[in-house]
């Protein structure tokens, strides 16, 4: 019980840091996952082909392998000397990209044929109605998936504890190394955990109401 | 791709502009892997003996060790979590409040913790009561790696069936009452079954999720795959560098096939299911399950219907 008192400093950076690492990488995946899905549903080939193979490869490869990609390769070969909060943001956006870009992928395939048209019709450029007419429609139809998806985000951000950041888990591994109660360790840190999750769909729910449109 | 929502298809200037675009970005694209190529090489990760390794009995050895640990760890993994996957499902919805709370409360609580620490929390337990439990050795990290995988999976799967059970048309449910089945019966027999097979490509998906996370018991220096890899690439040096590249490309494209192939064994049985006229839509395969709350998934695949199967075959 008295874990969570003695170590408020501990507890308080964990879930700053769980916080910081869930918002960078959120932001990473939102913008590669819109770009890939753009790519994806582009009238180009080779970057329809570069946008399915990235999803699949990511989608199938198994979060502890990027990371271990992330930490072990990237500075080996790419960019030495990266700090370890970067390459977690990159193998944790990276991966979820790949699902933030079905979701846009299968909410753009929601808005209804007549739209588009409709937009083609007064001679609206590709990008023109992706922007104006396509992709504003779409939004709401992604919104649900994507909060369960950052909500996921936000656990698997636990992984980047495991390769020395600091964040929750690894101020429960810390604190239990040290030989303290894991019983109670563990349920401060799901409740931890439960806060972020339900202000993470709290906040989804409330874009949804505002962002409704009738169809 | 002439039915997409996003263009028409192309005119005789668009193809011109279409084609002047697909050199750019295929040059892009190609310049991005010559980049990654020329990096690589350059670190000598491409020269033969870092690719010579494979040829030891030793390294081959410990590859198929891993495949094989992540495999029963896998299958112990699967088998529990659908069980646990049942009960749950059926105690969410039953009659008596203790067990509807339990069961809520259960399943909230495993889906709202990261894997990762439900298993390190098992595994440190059962580390320290390891004399009591009768663990030994390698057992604790076994254990520890399949019963939350379990936990988690488990939560996660009674969601996906409770969904199916709420999608079994209400007649089925009344017809067999009428009958004068008991409610175990009803479940049971009548319910849970059709509920399985609405859900099976989602299950499946699920199923794969529960594949990706046995790489977890990297953390608790557990022996299958991805650790074995990871020490491979530690301990083996050549030309003064870790052979990591090599390792981690032959361990991914281990990964992905195993992945691969379950979501096409997904993916087909989601076309059978489409043959059948029951009336119970089987559910799409392949929805971002890691990402889920199953719920959700449903609730979407159920909207998006005519479409989502659309962009698929992609």
């Amino acid at each position: 019980m008295n874990v969570l008192l003695d170590h408020l400093p501990q507890f308080r950076e964990g879930f700053l840091g769980t916080l910081s690492i869930t918002a960078a990488s959120a932001a990473l995946a939102l913008v590669l996952g819109v770009v890939i899905a753009g790519f994806r549903v582009s009238p180009i080939p080779p970057l329809r082909a570069f946008g399915t193979a990235w999803v699949t490869l990511l989608r199938n490869t198994p979060l502890t392998l990027l990371f271990l990609i992330s930490f072990f390769v990237i500075p080996q070969i790419f960019f030495p000397g990266t700090s370890p909060f970067v390459l977690a943001m990159m193998a944790l956006g990276c991966y979820t990209s790949s699902f933030v870009c079905e979701a846009v992928r299968s909410g753009i395939n929601t808005v209804p044929l007549g739209q588009a048209e409709a937009a083609r019709s007064l001679g609206m450029t590709f990008f023109q109605t992706l922007r104006l007419i396509v992709l504003p429609q779409a939004t709401r139809s992604v919104i649900p998936p994507m909060s369960s998806i950052f909500i996921a985000l936000t656990k698997n951000s636990a992984i980047a504890g495991a390769f020395s950041n600091t964040e929750l888990f690894n101020v429960s591994k810390l604190l239990s190394d040290k030989g303290f109660a894991i019983g109670w360790i563990f349920l401060w840190i799901a409740l931890c955990y439960l806060v972020i999750t339900f202000a993470i769909s709290g906040l989804f729910r409330l874009l949804e109401n505002r962002l409704e449109v009738a169809r | 791709m002439s039915s997409s929502v996003l263009y028409d298809a192309p005119g005789p200037k668009a193809r011109v502009r279409n084609r002047v675009f697909s050199v750019v970005g295929g040059l892009a694209v190609l310049g991005l892997i010559v980049f990654a190529v020329v990096r690589l090489n350059a670190k000598g990760q491409f020269a033969p003996e870092m690719w010579d390794i494979f040829n030891y009995a030793g390294v081959r050895t410990s590859i198929r060790d891993g495949v094989v640990t992540t495999l029963k760890v896998f299958a112990v993994a699967a088998v529990l979590s659908l069980a646990l996957g049942v009960l749950l499902a059926v105690g969410r919805l039953s009659d008596h409040k203790p067990v509807r709370w339990f069961a809520t409360g259960f399943i909230e609580l495993f889906r709202a913790v990261p894997l990762l620490i439900t298993i390190y929390v098992l595994w440190v337990l059962f580390l320290t009561y390891r004399s009591d439990l009768g663990l030994s050795g390698d057992n604790t990290g076994f254990w520890a790696l399949v019963i939350g995988l379990t936990v988690y999976n488990g939560s996660v799967q009674a969601e996906v069936l409770r969904a199916g059970i709420n999608s079994v048309p209400r007649g089925q449910r009344e017809a067999a009452y009428a009958l004068g089945m008991r409610k175990t019966q009803v479940m049971m027999t009548v319910l849970v079954p059709q509920a399985v097979r609405a859900m099976l490509p989602t299950i499946i998906s699920q199923l794969v999720v529960t594949l990706k996370d046995t790489s977890l018991g990297y953390v608790i220096t557990y022996q299958e795959l991805l650790f074995q890899l990871q020490q491979l690439a530690g301990n083996i040096v050549v030309n003064d560098e870790n052979p990591y590249v090599p390792v981690i490309i032959v361990g991914g494209v281990i990964y992905i096939a195993m992945c691969l192939a379950l979501s096409a064994l997904a993916t087909w049985i989601e076309r059978r299911g489409r043959r059948a006229k029951t009336g119970i839509r089987v559910a799409d395969a392949g929805q971002p399950l890691a990402a889920a709350d199953a719920l959700d998934v449903v609730d979407q695949s159920a909207t998006s219907a005519p479409n989502a199967s659309a962009g698929k075959t992609n």
